[in-house]
């Protein structure tokens, strides 16, 4: 955010003249004294105002999409706007990737579902200034004054003389004209979008269906080498020796040598590199490793461990207590039904389709990277630091990337491609087999939460305890592992206590679509339907009701401000948000009048994250023997007054749920010896078609500004196909997955 | 050893290790991209390429079994993105990322070349050996559907025409 008011305030634009005609219309978001921020000229007939935006005689608008794409669209989204508020056609649009530059572009990252919110106004305006500029040009072509005219389609028109003319020519004069300061050019009535809020197909989808290479992996450069790199197997091991002379000997090999790394789980860890002539030369060779390993001192951690810890941790004092309201004590004395319930979940595996990859040539003390990452500007600062090479001398490719869910959040595999062809002194193609990516992600941490819970006599909630164990030390969580004490219900309970204790971790952990939300959710929402069932309330109403039950809070222990009711929380939680998308959920889903077969049930759950609101019905049905199909799941979101691309949007929650239910249904990393047993899809099972259920998707729009999509459909999946599991055959899911529960009835 | 085979129609003699699996001869000896590379283990479909007419998992299929095959990819699935399944694609926005998108189209063109007008329960089944870990499965299903409506129609007119 501090991003946004930055560009509003700080940048100017400045048009550049560019070589075979046409103009860039950029915007520097440095300081600009006005004398700076005045127009450049240059070759004739280009117009380009900003570094977003270059058009030319031929009628072709090329804009530049500065984000990565993984998936989530962001490459057609972000020119979508810019499009719109040009005004022109879409059709005429070419788009082209932004390598990394941060002085043109600031934040060039994906993450968070931050594109949205962040670049909604900013990118309308950098279309909205160049638009200006070609009225102001017109103006002066015509010789009228430019409130009488206006645009459309790429043409300005003046009504009263009935006459037009084309941006194409246009573009001479305006290259001369002094760019608008952003914050004050004015911006479409959204009523007048052509583009914003139509259905866009994916830029690269020609790309895509015919083969074209685009991602990582597909990166050739001459001259390169093929790498594997094998680390220890316990995270942050490192190599004693390895027979290396043995791999120098097989087939194809060039080179084999031994990598020096650190400790820092999220920096250059110590491997063995081993480059040939091919990928699968390479791999082959790997076979023959044999590497003597100093394990460290994580190799006896596993999954049963961290469950015991677990289970002592909870019958001690907590570590720390990050919210006390109330007296959860006294309440839960007086209270007319007390529930009490154990929760865990386990580690997760990102297993993004295409295998972390990065392609590195080093030379005369510079570096090019070919990365497929979420976070370039992050990778380049690592490699930076870790080689000893200026970040000046380092320039980052944005390559497509075969999926993120923010395994790419991480930069692991740039600094060991940089690594490897610095030390190897050719260029290098490092490529990660399944086995590695599966046993070297970045985790979704377990988790472990003792809930108490108390419902008075008239069915609502009055007490709540949360002894969540998680994992870190000291003061400091884990990546990932953390909790807000804003955490819905917190604000929504009067007598609420939220403890948390700290199992030292030494297996690398991070950011996973939705991060925090996609295990918290699953807790939060499956003990508030138990409390439902305690109180004999239908579940949506219930939920309904605790979030018309906010209190205002005195500050907590965790330093997080009062509120008040009716507002915002401090994380940003608006319950009339919350409450509409479960009111409309309710209607389209037929929650309460559908009479489902003994073995069926429908499930509800709701999850505020990334701004985004969302409302979840599943219907499961689960055989006698225990087997869970997902019927159908019907999904309504609320992410603001805007739906960029609706096409897009659907494919993202859809995948979203879906991802979801994926990870409910067989999920789970487990830690043994300290490193992962799963390596691959064989046991790390993701969804397949057959079990992929309808999703009926419906966006309910409200006056909030538009936010992001990649992530907040995820967290409620997975509460409501466990709740629905307990509609459908009385059992409560409280541990994940459900491959490894017992869902047997009769 | 050297073999001699022929991919989208042109013949190749490459010469490589008879172990070294189709999917690295395509991508690093051939420099074919299209195809890729998830899991090497016959999981996940990202591979997929006819051999024959018929899907294969392009990373089990050992070079030394290729002399006289004839080889489809992604590429020559048809050059300009004219085959029905790929025009359906683009008009249904499939793609998330992408990357399993050949494998999907490689799969559902032999589906559709054996069955022209699937049910969702053949589509399933055809299909269920291809992972898209974006989970587009309803989009590629639809698109399966749409593309065999594509075909149906361009049978028609082609009929239609040379009957005039
Ligand atoms: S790479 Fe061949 S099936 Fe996955
Ligand atoms: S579109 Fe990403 S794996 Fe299928």
């Amino acid at each position: 955010m501090t991003t946004t008011s930055t560009v509003d305030r700080r940048s100017f634009l400045r048009v550049t003249a560019i070589a075979g005609g046409g103009i860039l219309l950029g915007s520097y978001f440095k300081i600009l004294e006005p004398a700076e921020a005045l127009a450049e000229t240059g070759a004739a007939g280009e117009f380009a105002p900003n570094a977003y935006i270059r058009m030319t005689p031929d009628g072709l608008v090329t804009i530049i999409a500065k984000n990565p794409e993984l998936g989530q669209g962001v490459k057609t989204m972000l020119p979508m706007i810019i499009a719109d508020e040009l005004d022109v056609e879409w059709k005429n649009v070419r788009i082209e990737q932004a390598p990394l530059d941060t002085t043109k572009f600031q934040a060039q990252s994906a993450g968070g579902s931050t594109a949205t919110p962040t670049n909604w106004l900013p990118m309308r305006r950098v279309g909205a200034a160049a638009r200006a500029m070609l009225v102001a040009a017109a103006a002066q072509t015509l010789g009228v004054a430019e409130d009488e005219l206006t645009t459309e389609a790429g043409v300005v028109k003046h009504a009263k003389s009935n006459r037009s003319v084309a941006f194409t020519k246009l573009l001479d004069k305006a290259a001369t004209l002094t760019p608008p300061a952003l914050d004050t050019v004015k911006l479409k009535d959204p009523k007048e979008f052509r583009i914003i809020g139509s259905r866009v197909p994916g830029v690269d989808n020609h790309a895509i269906v015919t083969g074209t290479p685009l991602y990582g992996i597909d990166v050739a450069v001459p001259g390169m080498l093929y790498a594997v790199f094998q680390k220890c197997p316990v995270f942050a091991g490192k190599v004693v020796s390895a027979n290396l002379d043995e791999i120098k000997a097989q087939p194809g090999v060039r080179q084999a040598f031994v990598v020096d790394g650190g400790t820092q789980l999220t920096g250059l860890l110590s491997g063995v590199a081993i480059l040939a002539d091919t990928w699968w030369l390479a791999e082959n060779a790997r076979r023959k490793l044999q590497v003597k390993w100093d394990e460290g001192a994580t190799a006896e951690q596993s999954s049963t461990g961290f469950a015991a810890k677990a289970a002592e941790l909870w019958t001690q004092p907590p570590h720390r207590t990050l919210r006390n309201d109330g007296d959860g004590g006294a309440a839960v004395q007086g209270a007319a039904k007390v529930v009490k319930a154990e929760y865990s979940y386990p580690f997760i595996a990102h297993a993004t389709l295409e295998p972390q990859n990065c392609t590195a040539r080093f030379a005369d003390g510079k570096l090019e990277l070919w990365a497929p990452t979420q976070q370039p500007a992050g990778g380049r600062r690592l490699v930076s630091q870790t080689l000893n090479i200026p970040e000046d001398q380092i320039t980052v490719h944005l390559t497509r990337t075969g999926g993120g869910f923010g395994r790419r959040l991480n930069n692991d595999y740039m600094v060991e491609a940089a690594a490897i062809a610095k030390q190897a002194g050719v260029p290098v193609k490092l490529l990660w087999s399944r086995e590695d990516d599966v046993t070297h992600d970045f985790y979704r941490p377990g988790g472990f939460h003792s809930f108490t819970g108390a419902v008075d006599a008239s069915g609502k909630v009055i007490a709540w305890r949360d002894h969540f164990v998680t994992f870190g030390e000291g003061q400091s969580f884990a990546p990932s592992a953390q909790i807000s004490p804003s955490e819905f219900p917190a604000h929504f309970i009067p007598n609420f206590t939220l403890d948390v204790s700290l199992i030292p971790l030494g297996v690398p952990t991070g950011f996973l679509r939705a991060p925090g939300s996609n295990a918290l959710a699953f807790v939060m929402q499956s003990f508030i339907d138990e409390l439902a069932h305690a109180a004999g309330k239908d579940p949506l109403q219930f939920r309904l009701d605790l979030l018309a039950s906010e209190s205002s809070t005195a500050p907590t222990l965790a330093g997080e401000p009062a509120s008040r009711p009716g507002g915002p929380q401090p994380g940003g939680f608006d319950a009339s948000r919350a409450r509409g998308v479960l009111e409309v959920l309710r209607d389209r889903s037929g929650w309460g009048k559908t009479s489902l077969p003994a073995g069926t049930g429908m499930g509800v759950a709701f999850h505020f994250s990334h701004r985004g609101y969302f409302a979840e019905v599943v219907q499961a049905t689960v055989s006698k023997a225990g087997e869970v199909k997902v019927d159908k799941v019907w999904v309504v979101g609320d992410i603001g007054s805007q739906i960029i691309n609706p096409s897009n949007a659907e494919n993202q929650a859809q995948g979203a749920v879906l991802d979801g239910i994926a990870e409910t249904l067989g999920q789970e990393i487990t830690i043994e010896n300290g490193r992962a047993v799963q390596q691959n899809f064989n046991t790390f099972p993701l969804l397949r078609m057959r079990q992929a259920p309808p999703v009926d998707v419906h966006f309910h729009v409200t006056t909030s500004s538009p936010t992001g999509l990649g992530e907040p459909a995820l967290p409620p999946a997975v509460p409501a196909l466990c709740n629905a599991i307990f509609a459908a055959t009385g059992k409560r899911v409280r541990g994940l997955p459900l491959s490894k529960q017992d869902l047997k009835w009769t | 050893m050297a073999i001699t085979f022929k991919v989208n129609g042109q013949s190749h003699t490459v010469d490589v290790a008879p172990e070294m699996p189709l999917l690295w001869v395509l991508r690093d000896v051939l420099d074919l991209k299209g195809t890729k590379f998830g899991c090497g283990i016959s999981q996940c479909g990202a591979c997929t390429v006819h051999l024959n007419g018929t899907p294969i998992r392009s990373c089990q299929r050992r070079a030394s079994t290729l002399n006289g095959a004839e080889i489809t990819t992604v590429e020559g699935l048809a050059p300009d993105g004219s085959h029905a399944l790929q025009r359906a694609w683009e008009e249904l926005d499939v793609p998330q990322c992408g990357y399993c998108q050949a494998g999907q189209l490689m799969s559902a063109a032999a589906l559709l070349a054996r069955n022209p007008n699937p049910s969702d329960e053949q589509i399933d089944a055809a299909m269920n050996g291809n992972i898209c870990r974006c989970a587009t499965y309803l989009r590629i299903r639809q698109a399966i559907h749409r593309a065999a409506e594509l075909t149906a129609s361009d049978n028609h007119s082609n009929k239609s025409g040379a009957s005039r």
